[in-house]
């Protein structure tokens, strides 16, 4: 095993770590445990980190090209954010959420293929890194809005017909939910935009035009539109709660599909083919 | 020396006779000392509430005992007997220690985990102490018990969940918003169960009191004891929904006071911030349609009455580990109990000076180089003398004190003094031959 592999196998036991202690933690009611969950997190996260250091070193140049550096990049920038959206709102809850979906991507990244490539030329420029950045940054934030709403449904749910089953206890106040849910709007908006107009920027370079209606860059305007008409309703007509949760979730689904769906469906300039080759 | 209680609860007895056995908390003294001066009884503590009226009592004597406190709470209360003995009960031993560390969890409560109950054995505890009725075993007991309430509160969710309908509304508001303390509440007529939730409220940090009322005098003397409460009149409360996150509705009215169509305009002119409306009146003041929109949630008493219950059965199924904590605590201080017996104690104590006897010589002879045999010989049989001359007054005071009423404390005195470990470890040890001798 070289460096490179202990260090992705390492964050994803520690992810899985970190997942059962946020379970024991939300199951068994032992907050002890949701914090020793979070600080394995964050190891979890730097060593990860050190992971696309190596990567970035041994392949001289961004370490997201293929479907495996891919899921693993998410599931890093998930961790980041989540642990970042902690330190305002210590939900533990998020973290049963973060954690386990984390582990999931890094499960799927250990089962795809994994060779570290020469980079294909038109993948040296600068504005590669930043495109994928933003754009990964983004897809977590969302995610992450994506739990609170699915939170914020089952909450409202139990709260409306008036029957509490043993989640209830667990989760936090449908206010907090949708703070985290406008946070992660008013955050992952704008990364989002950055992400596409770097995306369109180096396109030009590489390609010699800003937008090409590839599928993926499709499916990203629509899901761009759609998070732009929710921050919009919240905004003016004060959209919130509910409806704000049911958006974010329809926003992820599309999101997912647009990360994920196009590539392996639809095709196009953005695949995982198209850089290695 | 064994823990005895004697008394009765409301499991047990209607209140038409708790109300006759209980001790008026300003005249403890009386009741403390007749209880002392009993014959079989040792130590005693006096446990007094409208829920339960126990008296905790160390003794060496059982049986007796037992009988002491019956005839004595009978002869105090002037209850005959017959009709009395019918609601007590007794217990003794182990049966004792774990009934008292049931009660002081909470587990034997009316309203299981109910937080008062420790509070009110720690103020008997206080009598106990001011009129000197409890001793070594009472003290450590009643100490013990304190601390397990403690860890049976933390360890366990049992007192976790509102079982009170006016607590069961403030914790469903804390599921709606994250915090109370700027948020607005409405009363809207004066039910008593709302007043109490408003009150509830408020100590939970809500910001603001608004109170409407047909008539208004009385919205103005209600809203007056609130701080900072706000008079609104009958006729215009609806205008001031909009600014109100919580309402709190018992009105007598035939028909509904706020229609579904209102709650509607007013969480749009909210910007749909939520609303928590809990309906307590029968019949209903709120449309029940109301619960349906978006962003409103509607409470009637039925509803809060469901919330109460299902929290219930929750703590019963919490009581469940805290029983296991008790047992693990029962079988401790039974260890210590049994640590108070004379003979372990004498051996616990010569082992001990034995100890020091055995490394005190062992470090002068290394020091003397050159000793002969019999000067070795010698030495140890001086230090041998040494620690049976000081153990002989106080191996047959404690033997003669095995008999006297104050035994435990010179057990204990000489367990504290000379730092013996009072645990089963002490208790193996003993059983080990002592292999110096």
């Amino acid at each position: 095993m070289n460096i490179l592999s202990v260090l992705f196998y390492a964050a994803l036991v520690i992810y899985f770590l970190a997942s059962t202690f946020y379970l024991v933690d939300m199951i068994g009611k032992k907050p002890q445990a949701g914090k020793i969950g979070r600080w394995i997190l964050v190891v979890g996260v730097v060593l990860h980190a050190a992971s696309f250091g190596v990567r970035h070193a041994t392949a001289g140049g961004t370490p997201v090209t293929t479907l495996h550096e891919s899921l693993s990049f998410f599931a890093w920038c998930l961790v980041l954010l989540y642990l970042l959206l902690d330190l305002r709102f210590r939900m533990t809850v998020m973290g049963a959420f973060a954690a386990p979906l984390a582990f999931l991507l890094m499960l799927g990244s250990a089962l795809s293929p994994d060779m570290v490539v020469q980079l294909n030329p038109m993948l040296r420029s600068w504005l590669f890194p930043v495109h994928i950045a933003f754009a990964f940054l983004g897809n977590a934030t969302f995610a992450l809005a994506f739990g609170a709403g699915v939170m914020y449904l089952v909450q409202d749910r139990m709260l409306k017909s008036k029957r509490f089953t043993g989640i209830y206890q667990l989760l936090p106040s449908l206010d907090s939910l949708d703070k985290v849910n406008y946070t992660c709007l008013s955050v992952g908006f704008p990364l989002m935009t950055l992400g596409i107009i770097s995306g369109a920027f180096w396109a030009n370079t590489v390609w010699g035009t800003y937008w090409s209606w590839d599928p993926k860059e499709t499916w990203a305007l629509i899901t761009w539109f759609l998070y732009a008409g929710l921050l919009h309703g919240r905004l003016t007509v004060g959209w919130r709660g509910r409806k704000a949760a049911i958006f974010a979730i329809i926003g992820f689904l599309f999101l997912l599909f647009t990360y994920l769906g196009v590539n392996l469906l639809l095709g196009g300039q953005h695949t995982f083919d198209a850089f290695t080759n | 020396m064994d823990i005895v209680v004697v008394g009765l609860s409301h499991k047990t007895a209607p209140v038409e006779i708790r109300e006759k056995v209980a001790f008026a908390p300003t005249e403890m003294e009386a009741p403390s000392q007749q209880m002392m001066a009993l014959p079989a009884i040792s130590e005693g503590v006096i446990v007094s509430t409208c829920n339960r009226v126990e008296l905790y009592a160390a003794s060496r004597n059982i049986e007796a005992a037992i009988i002491e406190l019956k005839n004595f709470m009978s002869e105090y209360h002037k209850i005959p007997s017959d009709i009395l003995n019918e609601h007590l009960y007794e217990y003794e031993g182990e049966a004792a220690i774990r009934h008292v560390l049931r009660v002081a969890s909470s587990l034997d409560s009316m309203v299981i985990g109910e937080p008062q109950i420790l509070g009110q054995i720690k103020t008997a505890y206080g009598y106990a102490t001011e009129f000197k009725t409890a001793g070594v075993i009472l003290n450590r007991f009643l100490h013990k018990a304190f601390s397990v309430a403690k860890r049976v509160r933390t360890e366990t969710a049992i007192a976790s969940s509102a079982v009170s309908v006016s607590f069961a509304a403030v914790e469903l508001a804390r599921k709606i918003f994250d915090t109370l303390e700027d948020k607005t509440v409405m009363l809207i007529g004066a039910g008593e169960m709302c007043e109490l939730a408003a009150k509830h409220f408020v100590n939970n940090g809500v910001a603001r009191v608004m109170v409407t009322n047909r008539t208004f005098a009385r919205a103005e003397k209600l809203a007056a004891e609130f701080e900072g409460g706000i008079p609104v009149s009958f006729e215009n409360f609806r205008e001031q929904l909009h600014r109100v996150d919580i309402v709190l509705s018992s009105t007598g009215a035939p028909d509904y006071v706020l229609e579904a169509k209102k709650v509607k305009e007013v969480i749009k002119s909210r910007r749909h911030k939520p609303m928590f409306m809990i309906d307590i009146a029968v019949p209903r003041d709120i449309d029940p349609l109301a619960g349906k929109i978006d962003g409103v949630y509607l409470y009637d008493v039925d509803d809060l009455q469901g919330v109460v219950q299902a929290n219930l059965k929750e703590r019963e199924k919490e009581a469940a580990k805290a029983e296991k904590i008790i047992d693990g605590e029962i079988v401790q201080f039974q260890k210590w109990m049994s640590s108070l017996q004379v003979k372990p104690t004498i051996v616990a104590l010569r082992r001990q000076l034995d100890e020091v006897r055995k490394v005190e010589v062992e470090k002068t002879l290394s020091n003397l180089n050159g000793l002969g045999k019999k000067e070795q010989k010698a030495i140890e049989a001086m230090a041998n003398a040494i620690v049976n001359k000081i153990l002989h007054h106080p191996t047959n005071i404690l033997k003669q004190a095995q008999n006297g009423s104050d035994g435990d404390l010179y057990i204990d005195a000489v367990r504290t003094l000379f730092d013996l470990p009072e645990n089963t470890d002490a208790q193996q040890q003993i059983a080990e031959p002592l292999d110096d001798q």
